[in-house]
């Protein structure tokens, strides 16, 4: 690839740079951040994967209610597991100040989409509000009041009427959406 | 699962050559090109399937993308992709990028490099910006709401340095300059008359220590004859070679200038906030959606935020929920509790409106009484407090009046949601309406003579130069604003802070530590801006003074909120926030507008002082310029445009304007809830189809396969959402909505998987 454990390439960095919405300072900095998190093996291999253990103890993630589907869903691995420093840029190119509404939403979706069937449906957006409150018994909602939120949210993003939110739906209701854009942003 | 096996079942199947010739799929592509990659839809398939990389269907989606590359293409980066994926796709563009003219070739590769040049001064920019690092902090430990008044605070600070740059370069800087560049200053003239003495008011012989003090607090004394004030301004005109400056005008033209330059600022500031809120078609407070998708602040670092985010969130939904259920029981309210709750809604209103008389009362009576006690000076602390005295029954005032309309309002019975606004606006007209009371019980001073009506227009012998006063009030109200947010700090919430914590008493516990309360800190500096923009005029030097203080305020709020404070239970979420603010200080400017255009337009300028000495009002100095121009015809035009006749005609294109636009939203919006109805009513139709072609398949399971252009468009089903055209029995276009999937005839023959599209 380029790139040693240590140091990036120019035009490896360059070419980051065409690909991501990150700048030059920030793909640096991920880049040390990324092999801090590498063991001492793995920093000498071409394309090294930290571990998704050691990926979650970064703080940007450590807090973040999603991190176990964030790791997953950039992950290009078959199992799913550990990212390369290439899945990590895109992880933070999608999270960044400059990335489109469109691409943000794309993977918010992929994101929410706890079963991996394309909709989030009724099953989604439970595990979604249980994550947003909290794990214990007290801190989530009655079964009822789950009910009644996931009807509200069915009623104002399915357009359709099918019970379950597509992408393109989740897309429509995210553009109305005016938090969404400075929530959905990780920054090192 | 069924649906795994179908999905198994699609991924060894064939392509289909056919599925390209579908109509929806057609539209697809040429529809959504330019917007997203018809790549985009095939990457969300295959995720659904779990699988990632490039498998068959990245294949197959690279060999369907390459026969139907459009001339405008998005940058790569742009399209949700793996890194290994987007590298490819760049090789490809490269690629084809050589196949074409060497004059495109370098066209594109132009393109590019300015981009890059774009993106690298964009970055150096941004690494210029006032407190990144601090801002950074704020957000990973307190989410977005409370950030959005930290930006607020920045914002203000560039506003204040740009309206100060604007006085200072077009006021002061001539005046400065002149003897160095060769400019011969011309002062106006005393013409003798008892209107135009002006009795210093510099303290001569020994003077003692605190004197020095109380002058830099009231700005009087050594303050007042300096370039701080109005006063000092008595140039009539610079001639340097080659023009004269006039100077006069040139005030009065940066005053209206920095009007102007702030409307617009904030006006495109909140831009995007109004269209947001104008646009969204909702009775709700705010939409679920909007919380539930936007609800984590993924910015948040610290895990004590984190876990307070999650209470609040939970809290927050918790009260949302009630406010559905309590709106409900609003609609089904009887008759006489409706007749019961408007009479005490009524009461409770006459009692806000007579409390907020009396506080303008007292406001007029502490003004006048402060105005008469400052012409005899007995001592240094009483003085002081008299000098002070209308700003401090101002802060009385503004922090008892909260208090109380947040008990009045529980009685009220609003929902939740109109509680908060409703307050927030009594709010807002409190503090803002309170400078108004104290600038009209000035001018009610200033131009009240003893007997009968003034001889120079104003009270000569109280005010001889009654701008410089109104310019010393202004400057008061500044000093002691800022003195109570750095006291209130120090000697409140450091203490408050100090006793939560090693005093545990059940007083204590309830009191609580310091929540930061938005809106009340809005209205904090939307007030002391609202000052500056009125105190302008009277004391060119303000800008800069609020400059300042609004920097101290900055680090001093910063200190306070990371150590004494904790995020409110109520988030006040950042979209709201910054819409609310911004109309907030847009109400500030419309008020504060109001006494500088009567200050300018009507009032008649003092005699004394100031640049104005030779016309009646300042406003004069305008007319009688465009009357000395050289050409006629601009002349004319001008005295044209000032005319009756062309405002009335523009106020009336506005309001057709107005009609227009709000028809033509009203129209859209017919056609959206048409549209929604449709897609509806497609996608039951679609449901039906296929239970019908189940059925059909079930009834004869010993028929040959359909032909290709049956079901297996089916398996080919992609997740996107489009919503597909009604296309002949045997092909129906795809549609996201199912969950199942249905490939060719072997699996139909069995019962269909059970989904949420069957009922």
């Amino acid at each position: 690839m380029g790139a040693t454990a240590s140091h990036l390439g120019k035009d490896l960095l360059s070419e980051y740079q065409e690909l991501t919405f990150l700048t030059k300072q920030e793909i640096l900095l991920a880049h040390k951040r990324f092999t801090e998190l590498l063991s001492r093996e793995d920093k000498n291999l071409p394309d090294p994967r930290a571990p998704t253990e050691a990926i979650l103890t970064l703080p940007e993630l450590k807090s973040n209610p999603f991190r176990e589907r964030i790791v997953r869903v950039f992950s290009t691995s078959e199992s799913r597991d550990g990212l390369t420093f290439e899945d990590f840029l895109d992880l933070l190119s999608a999270f960044s100040d400059s990335a489109t509404l469109e691409i943000k939403s794309h993977y918010a979706f992929r994101i929410f989409d706890f079963d991996d069937d394309g909709t989030l449906d009724e099953n989604d957006l439970e595990k979604l509000v249980n994550c947003l409150t909290g794990e214990t018994d007290e801190t989530r909602l009655t079964p009822d009041e789950m009910k009644q939120l996931i009807s509200n949210i069915l009623e104002e993003s399915d357009i359709d009427k099918d019970g379950t939110v597509n992408l393109s739906e989740f897309q429509h209701v995210i553009s109305r959406s005016p938090d969404f854009v400075s929530s959905f942003k990780i920054v090192l | 699962m069924d649906n795994d096996s179908v999905f198994y079942s699609a991924r060894t199947g064939p392509t289909n050559p056919l599925l390209d010739q579908l109509p929806s799929y057609q539209s697809l592509l040429y529809r959504r090109k330019p917007a997203n990659g018809g790549s985009k839809r095939r990457s969300s398939s295959r995720t659904r399937m779990g699988s990632s990389g490039s498998g068959r269907w990245g294949g197959a989606t690279v060999a369907l993308r390459e026969e139907k590359t459009p001339p405008l293409q998005r940058p790569v980066r742009e399209l949700p992709r793996t890194m290994a994926e987007k590298r490819r796709d760049r090789e490809q563009r490269l690629e084809q990028d050589r196949e074409l003219s060497s004059w495109r070739q370098r066209r594109r590769s132009l393109h590019r490099s300015l981009k890059r040049l774009r993106a690298d001064l964009q970055e150096r920019l941004s690494s210029l910006v006032l407190w990144r690092g601090d801002i950074h902090l704020i957000e990973g430990m307190f989410g977005t709401g409370i950030l959005s008044y930290f930006s607020f605070l920045r914002f203000l600070v560039l506003l204040n340095l740009v309206i100060f740059l604007l006085m200072f370069s077009f006021v002061m800087l001539p005046i400065i300059i002149a003897p160095h560049a060769g400019g011969n200053v011309t002062f106006n003239q005393a013409d003798g008359s008892v209107c135009s003495v002006y009795p210093t008011s510099a303290r001569r012989g020994l003077v003692i220590f605190h004197e020095h003090i109380t002058d830099l607090l009231s700005g009087g004394g050594f303050l007042e004859q300096t370039y701080l004030f109005y006063g000092y301004y008595k140039v009539h005109a610079i001639s340097f070679p080659g023009f004269t400056y006039n100077l006069p005008l040139a005030y009065l033209l940066v005053t209206v200038a920095y009007l102007c330059l702030s409307l617009v600022w904030i006006v495109q500031r909140s831009a995007t906030g109004f269209k947001r809120n104008l646009i969204q078609d909702e009775d709700r407070f705010q939409s679920f959606c909007n919380k539930i998708f936007a609800g984590w602040d993924c910015c948040i670092t610290n895990e004590d935020a984190a876990r307070l985010k999650r209470s609040s969130l939970l809290y927050e939904l918790k009260t949302d929920l009630e406010e559905e259920r309590i709106k409900q029981k609003i609609a089904d309210r009887s008759r006489k509790e409706r007749c019961r709750i408007y009479t005490i809604r009524l009461i409770l209103n006459v009692f806000v409106i007579a409390v907020l008389a009396a506080c303008f009362y007292s406001i007029y009576r502490a003004t006048i009484f402060s105005q008469k006690a400052q012409m005899e000076k007995v001592n240094f602390m009483r003085d002081l407090i008299y000098e002070y005295l209308p700003s401090i029954v101002i802060t009385l005032a503004n922090f008892i009046t909260p208090l109380l309309f947040s008990v009045i309002i529980n009685f009220e019975d609003y929902s939740p949601a109109f509680e908060i606004r409703f307050t927030l606006m009594r709010c807002v007209f409190m503090r803002l309406t309170s400078i108004g009371v104290l600038l009209f019980s000035l001018w009610s001073q200033i131009t009240q003579c003893k007997e009968g009506p003034c001889l120079c227009g104003y009270n000569h012998q109280l005010y001889s130069c009654w701008e410089t006063r109104v310019g010393q009030e202004m400057y008061k109200l500044t000093v002691f604003d800022f003195i109570i947010i750095a006291a209130v700090t120090i000697f409140v919430e450091f203490p408050r802070k100090l006793m939560v914590n090693y005093c545990g008493c059940g007083l204590m516990r309830w009191w609580g530590q310091q929540e930061f309360a938005i809106p009340q800190n809005v209205l904090e500096i939307v007030y002391g801006q609202t000052i500056c923009w009125i105190g302008t005029f009277y004391c060119p030097l303000l800008p800069a003074i609020c400059t300042i203080k609004y920097f101290f305020i900055f680090y001093i709020k910063k200190v306070s909120l990371v150590n004494n404070c904790r995020p409110a239970t109520r988030p006040f979420r950042a979209s709201s926030s910054n819409f609310f603010f911004l109309v907030v200080l847009l109400i500030g400017l419309a008020l504060a507008s109001l006494p500088v255009m009567v200050g300018v337009g009507q009032i008649n300028c003092s005699q004394a002082c100031g640049p104005f000495v030779n016309y009646t009002v300042s406003w004069e100095v305008l007319p009688r310029t465009v009357s000395l121009l050289p050409n006629k015809a601009l002349r004319d035009l001008l005295f044209a445009l000032a005319s009756e006749a062309v405002a009335v005609s523009l106020f009336v294109i506005t309001c057709v304007g107005m009609f227009y636009v709000i028809a033509l939203a009203g129209a859209h919006k017919r056609v959206i809830n048409q549209l929604r109805e449709q897609l509806v009513m497609e996608g039951r139709d679609k449901r039906f189809l296929i239970q019908k072609l189940c059925q059909a398949q079930r009834m004869t399971p010993a028929r040959p396969p359909v032909p290709p252009g049956g079901p297996q468009p089916l398996a080919r089903a992609g997740r996107d959402g489009s919503a597909g055209s009604r296309s002949s029995w045997g092909s129906p276009s795809y549609h996201t909505s199912f969950s199942t999937n249905h490939s060719d005839a072997m699996f139909l023959a069995n019962a269909p998987p059970h989904g949420s599209t069957h009922v």
